[in-house]
């Protein structure tokens, strides 16, 4: 994949002392090695329905024990891309291969693969623990052994008091720990999570994405999620691979794909990007200062908006282009910055991206002022 | 409280007062329209149904059981409904085991051509059971285009139990389906799928996950497939040739004596076809029931 090169190309250029304001910058303890065994390595997948191509010849590779994040907008065939790793969806071309073994034609069951649905798929007239029991029954386990494993996967996902419930007993999060417990029943090479957390409110997305964290932690069972999230994806994987139109856009680390986006697209779809003359900015990568200096361009404050962590200024260019300016409340209290301010801007890290159409996707590299 | 020509009830509801009530429409009139409407719907019901059947169980008893139980004892009547019976322990099985088959072909199937198949299915429904009586007459007869061929080797069909059968089994055909199709659409796609990447093989996933996930749009197919078979009447008259004590069902008995003024006969029979769907709809039911509960 070309544009996954070139962004790899780019990150060698990244100067390492531009500033940023990301925390959760540098998570090395889970950046992804690419010297490890492939777990999944799909080549050249390829669907289409009817007039519709959902995936254009997509390759990935997933590192053994690590946590990829198939992001993109929705229909963009990320999901498509999850279900032909597991054998749901027969892919028009391609392979795919789970530990070295090729499974392109081999049924879902055969592939050794967990599957978590978004909407959870619970099987609706069985209890909680032949729920988890599921896929060892039909694998005529003997019922002692049966009994020992979903207790102990039931107590894994704190549902312990839980197993003679019916799956309409549990709420949604609930639902989502027992489909990953039965998931993981059949020890699974590969975890495949489709929107996981989707049909979920905010807060119990929280509570599960920390969750799964650890579990990941404590299982090291190489696992894949697909989600249209972005903050969703930084969270948790150590590999994102971004998915629009059927292709990929770009895979890397979070950071890679923050700090060095391939297109335009990336880099508005990972975080929030305005204009600055030519460059493409991070609204939070723009200074704001009362006195002219180099690089800095002349604007009118129109809007302060308070958002209590910070201030986002909306700023206009003495020529009309609008700029949106992520301000800290030091910064905004030290100038006293008021509505018909006229103020300097400079960005302090920008981004270059030649016209689309042309050949080759090549960003410049982040420009330190 | 000053009132802004607001209606008295809306504004300050009185004490009392039921707080369910609909607080725009007044409270009087919408429990009359609901009582309207409680007494015609139980008045239609007792007109179309209960007053008839009703009325036939009080014939059927007026002289006391031992004329009952002399009609019902009759070699004619006895015949009637061993055929009855077997036309329906062969047609509901086999229309059932149809039913599922077709509906998970329409439903999850990739065939083309599905919705001519569906379309294809209600035609039981579209033509007359008098019509297809006749069809399988002009296909089956000693004159029609497999009959000749079929009496060679020994199989009669016309006026003869094979006949009874294939008329129920047609008749009788799209309950299951049509019960079926909306159910499977329903329940959709996603715990097959989850029972797939688990392990279970096809058929592992039809009998543990889809079938109990389609039990109760299945009992109410075959509960109708059932009342159908049991009461046919116009394909079975044509292609049984009626004939007393030998191809006649329970409901061509019911007319039999009917015509011959036995008003006895004809009730006890008919409360007996009426009892025997009414048992198939309770053990339909507590089957399923007990399913449930497990």
């Amino acid at each position: 994949m070309t544009t996954n090169e070139v962004a790899r190309d780019a990150s060698v250029q990244l100067p390492d002392d531009v500033p940023h304001g990301r925390a959760d910058d540098a998570p090395d303890r889970r950046a992804a090695d690419h010297d490890q065994p492939l777990a999944i390595d799909v080549r050249g997948a390829g669907k289409r329905y009817d007039d519709f191509v959902a995936l254009h010849d997509v390759s990935v590779q997933v590192p053994a024990g690590g946590l990829t994040a198939l992001l993109g907008p929705s229909g963009g065939g990320k999901s498509t891309l999850l279900r032909i790793i597991a054998g749901l969806t027969p892919p028009d071309t391609g392979q795919v291969l789970i530990d070295g073994r090729d499974v392109t034609h081999l049924p879902a069951r055969e592939r050794g693969i967990g599957f978590v649905f978004q909407h959870y798929a619970a099987f609706k007239h069985m209890s909680v623990f032949e729920n988890v029991a599921f896929g060892l029954r039909v694998r005529k386990e003997k019922p002692a052994a049966v009994a020992d494993r979903v207790n102990g996967l039931l107590s894994l996902v704190h549902l312990e008091g839980f197993a003679d419930r019916m799956p309409s007993q549990l709420s949604g999060g609930q639902r989502q720990r027992m489909a990953l417990a039965r998931a993981l029943a059949i020890e699974p090479r590969v975890l495949l999570l489709d929107e996981p957390f989707g049909a979920l409110d905010a807060k119990v997305r929280a509570e599960l994405r920390a969750w799964l964290l650890d579990l990941h932690d404590r299982m090291h069972v190489t696992t894949v999620f697909v989600t249209h999230d972005q903050e969703e994806a930084m969270e948790l994987a150590e590999q994102i691979v971004l998915i629009s139109g059927g292709r990929i856009e770009q895979s890397g680390r979070p950071s890679e794909l923050y700090d060095t986006p391939a297109t335009p697209f990336v880099m508005g779809f990972v975080g929030s990007v305005t204009r600055l003359g030519d460059a493409y900015v991070r609204p939070h990568d723009i200074d704001v200062t009362t006195s002219a200096g180099e690089g800095s361009y002349q604007a009118m404050i129109e809007r302060v908006v308070w958002l209590g962590f910070g201030c986002r200024l909306e700023v206009v260019l003495d020529d009309g282009q609008r700029v949106t300016v992520q301000a800290t409340r030091a910064q905004v209290d030290h100038w006293e910055l008021r509505a018909g301010d006229i103020v300097f801007v400079r960005a302090l890290r920008s981004y270059r991206f030649p016209a689309p159409g042309g050949d080759g996707v090549r960003p410049e590299a982040p420009t330190p002022a | 409280m000053t009132d802004l020509g607001l209606a008295p009830d809306i504004a300050d509801p009185p004490a009392g007062r039921s707080r369910s009530a609909a607080p725009v429409t007044g409270i009087g009139t919408s429990r009359r329209v609901r009582y309207l409407l409680r007494t015609l719907a139980l008045a239609w019901v007792a007109a179309l149904l209960v007053l008839p059947v009703g009325f036939t169980l009080y014939r059927t008893f007026s002289d006391g059981f031992g004329p009952v139980v002399d009609a019902l004892t009759d070699d004619w009547a006895i015949s009637a409904l061993r055929i009855t019976v077997i036309a329906v322990a062969i047609s509901v099985p086999l229309n059932t085991v149809f039913g599922i088959v077709c509906a998970l072909l329409i439903v999850r199937g990739r065939l083309p051509g599905r919705s001519f198949l569906s379309a294809l299915l209600d035609l039981p429904f579209a033509v007359s059971p008098v019509v297809l009586g006749l069809a399988l007459f002009v296909l089956y007869g000693r004159t029609g285009w497999l009959g000749p061929w079929l009496s060679e080797h020994g199989i009669q069909v016309i006026f003869s139990l094979p006949g009874i059968v294939l008329a129920t089994v047609f008749v009788s055909l799209p309950y299951v389906v049509n019960e079926l199709v909306p159910v499977l659409d329903e329940v959709g796609t996603d715990q097959e799928e989850a029972a797939s990447t688990l392990g279970a093989r096809a058929w592992q996933t039809f009998r543990r996950i889809t079938l109990p996930s389609i039990r109760w749009g299945l009992a109410y197919g075959v509960v109708l497939t059932t009342a159908r078979a049991l009461g046919e009447f116009g394909a079975v008259s044509i292609v049984s040739g009626n004939i007393g004590g030998q191809t006649q069902t329970l409901p061509l008995y019911v007319q039999d004596r009917f015509e011959a003024f036995d008003t006895t006969g004809a009730y006890a029979a008919s409360t007996l076809l009426a009892l025997i769907a009414i048992a198939v709809l309770l053990t339909m039911t507590r089957l399923t029931r007990h399913r449930e509960d497990r």
